[in-house]
């Protein structure tokens, strides 16, 4: 990472290169969706929930991988963009899906904003105990409130306006799947854009060392709410995606298993790196729906073994081996 | 008056469980420093060898308990020789994926083996029925579940306090290095630590199985709950844990009884006051 840019040629050619790297990632996103959309015209459903977990795990990249926060509760931000998004359109008419996005977005915020408040509190196992019980304390909040949440039958009546006047979610959820794709890559380009930003930078030194951080100066503390805001529109994005695209809104995602899902898919694909998000989230996800189709008995076990073969054989995570395998022969060559 | 005295009962019952299931969680985390999210499965393993052994085979209890104590650590141990050997020391994140993994793992063998139905443990005669106290009568089961956990922990105290093991396993968790660097085999009382706390694992699972029942998803169930007890005890803490085991009961017994509705709600809220207020645990160890 440690990029020294004494003359401004190279640094001109280094960030001529990173982006172009962003260019590729984002062209690959586009065209493996557009496979997707042709390749599984009947599974469109799962493929826009994998979209709208892919946002939510992006979003616990950010603070676990960027800045060091290992959390298990980041569904509390999912869950409060996807009932946020649910409530409005169910109780209050919002119904344009744009309108449900956005207000998804900031709902998302204000839980990041307000369990960032809590989780930040302590460090290391306390810290991971403190997002669990967030989570839970959402759960329960939201069974508890069921006439505004739909308590455990789930929030229904979300019936969502044409997109932008114009494409109606059909039965298929064609457009949901494109509106999905579309949220993605502006996220993962705005994303990008903020990764490399000085604020990111700051973000990845909190995470190396917090304590010289705030000897330069920097408040280590406002890094890490601003930065847990901002996954809380990423992941509130996620989950009105979520409400939008199958018009109902369940307990399960404000569950401390969907939390651990997710982290385990961060992990999986490789924490620290946009891609390495979105590489474990669709593994994760079509590995889980691979296996529980074929043996419905056993796929539990067969994940179990996955995450074990993972830790063992590719410690840094599916596309951090993967890259840093190609970046070794791309080495031998040069 | 006949509330209080219900809610106090089970609340030191539940307590005593989880403290028994716990204690062993605590001592090897802060030995280790692992994050081991498997714990509570090995206490559903040992829940499981004891219902087979005294429903199915109709062994005695006493029986069922030794065979689900002895087995569950056969079990562990190559679990622990290839698996766990390999994460001591590694970043958390790593220590959660792979102990996730392995708790995925035993739910998708025990839902397989055993099925997805509640398995009971029969209870002997002795511990049916209710003891007099005179004035109010118990469940004999709370009583013995009691008795259990103060065992443990007056055992467990004389041999951490008091033997030539306890003073090396103290220095172990104080200053791994410096205690190898003196001359212990600090190997061998990971090794011990290790099997004494599957042990007790299984053994919590069979006695409170009354109180935490013994289904494939105990494991994520309850896996919380343990990892709680452990934050709030302060990791490698025997009083901290006993402590937080009775206040995390009893504040989850009260909720039950008296806002049922609100589920768990008031207990994660006493979660996160208590870490606030110590973030080192109670016994303020854990760093």
């Amino acid at each position: 990472m440690a990029v020294t840019m004494h003359d401004p040629m190279t640094a001109d050619k280094t960030r001529r290169r990173t982006i172009t790297g962003s260019l590729i990632g984002i062209a690959a996103i586009i065209i493996v969706g557009v496979i997707g959309y042709f390749l599984f015209p009947n599974n469109l459903a799962l493929l826009t929930r994998i979209i709208a977990i892919a946002l939510l795990v992006l979003s616990i990249d950010l603070v676990t991988g960027y800045c060091g926060v290992a959390t298990l509760g980041h569904a509390a931000l999912f869950g409060a963009g996807a009932y946020a998004a649910g409530i409005a359109a169910a109780h209050y008419g919002i119904t344009d899906p744009v309108l449900m996005t956005l207000i998804g977005a900031l709902a998302g915020a204000l839980a990041g904003l307000v369990s960032g408040l809590i989780i930040l509190r302590a460090h290391g196992l306390p810290q991971l105990v403190l997002s669990i019980a967030v989570i839970h304390l959402f759960h329960e909040a939201a069974n508890k409130a069921s006439s505004w949440t739909g308590g455990s039958d789930g929030l229904s009546g979300i019936a969502p306006d044409a997109l932008l006047g114009l494409f109606e979610f059909d039965l298929w959820g064609r457009t949901a799947y494109v509106y999905g794709l579309f949220l993605l890559v502006v996220v993962v380009i705005l994303l990008q854009v903020l990764v490399r930003s000085p604020f990111g930078m700051l973000a990845r030194g909190v995470r190396e060392d917090p304590l010289r951080i705030s000897a330069m100066g920097a408040s280590v503390k406002s890094v890490l709410i601003r930065m847990y805001v901002i996954s809380g529109v990423v992941a509130g994005i996620g989950g009105a995606l979520n409400a939008i695209s199958t018009q109902v809104v369940g307990l399960d995602s404000l569950s401390f298993t969907l939390s651990a899902e997710a982290l385990v898919m961060l992990v999986l694909g490789g924490t620290g790196s946009l891609y390495g998000a979105l590489v474990g989230t669709v593994t994760f996800l079509w590995f889980e729906d691979v296996v529980s189709a074929a043996n419905p008995f056993h796929w539990l076990t067969m994940v179990g073994a996955l995450l074990i073969a993972v830790v063992l054989f590719a410690p840094k995570g599916l596309y951090g081996t993967a890259a840093h395998l190609l970046g070794r022969i791309g080495g031998e060559r040069r | 008056m006949q509330t209080v005295f219900s809610i106090a009962v089970d609340a030191l019952a539940y307590g005593m469980v989880l403290f028994v299931i716990s204690i062993g969680l605590s001592v090897t985390m802060g030995l280790m420093r692992v994050v081991n999210l498997a714990h509570g499965a090995f206490a559903m393993i040992g829940g499981y060898i004891a219902s087979y052994a005294a429903r199915d085979l109709g062994l005695g209890y006493a029986v069922a308990v030794l065979l689900a104590v002895v087995g569950t650590v056969l079990i562990a141990i190559p679990v622990e020789r290839f698996l766990y050997r390999r994460i001591y020391g590694a970043p958390e994140l790593t220590q959660v994926l792979m102990t996730i993994g392995i708790t995925f793992c035993i739910i998708g063998i025990a839902n397989f083996a055993f099925g997805p139905t509640l398995k009971t443990i029969p209870l002997p005669e002795a511990l049916r029925g209710s003891v007099d106290l005179g004035f109010r009568s118990i469940a004999t089961h709370r009583l013995f579940a009691i008795v259990c956990g103060l065992v443990v922990a007056a055992a467990l105290w004389v041999l951490i306090e008091r033997t030539a093991f306890g003073i090396k396993l103290r220095a172990a968790v104080d200053n791994a290095a410096m205690a190898a660097a003196l001359g212990v085999r600090t190997e061998i009382i990971y090794a011990v630590s290790f099997a004494v706390a599957i042990g007790l694992a299984a053994f919590g699972g069979v006695v409170g199985a009354e109180l935490l029942p013994v289904e494939p998803y105990y494991a994520l169930r309850y896996m919380v709950t343990f990892l709680v007890v452990v934050s709030v005890g302060g990791a490698g803490s025997i009083p901290g844990a006993l402590m937080a085991c009775l206040l995390l009961g009893a504040i989850d017994t009260t909720g039950r009884y008296l806002a049922p509705e609100y589920g768990e709600f008031f207990f994660y809220l006493a979660v996160i006051v208590i870490v606030i207020l110590f973030p080192r645990g109670l016994a303020g160890r854990f760093k």
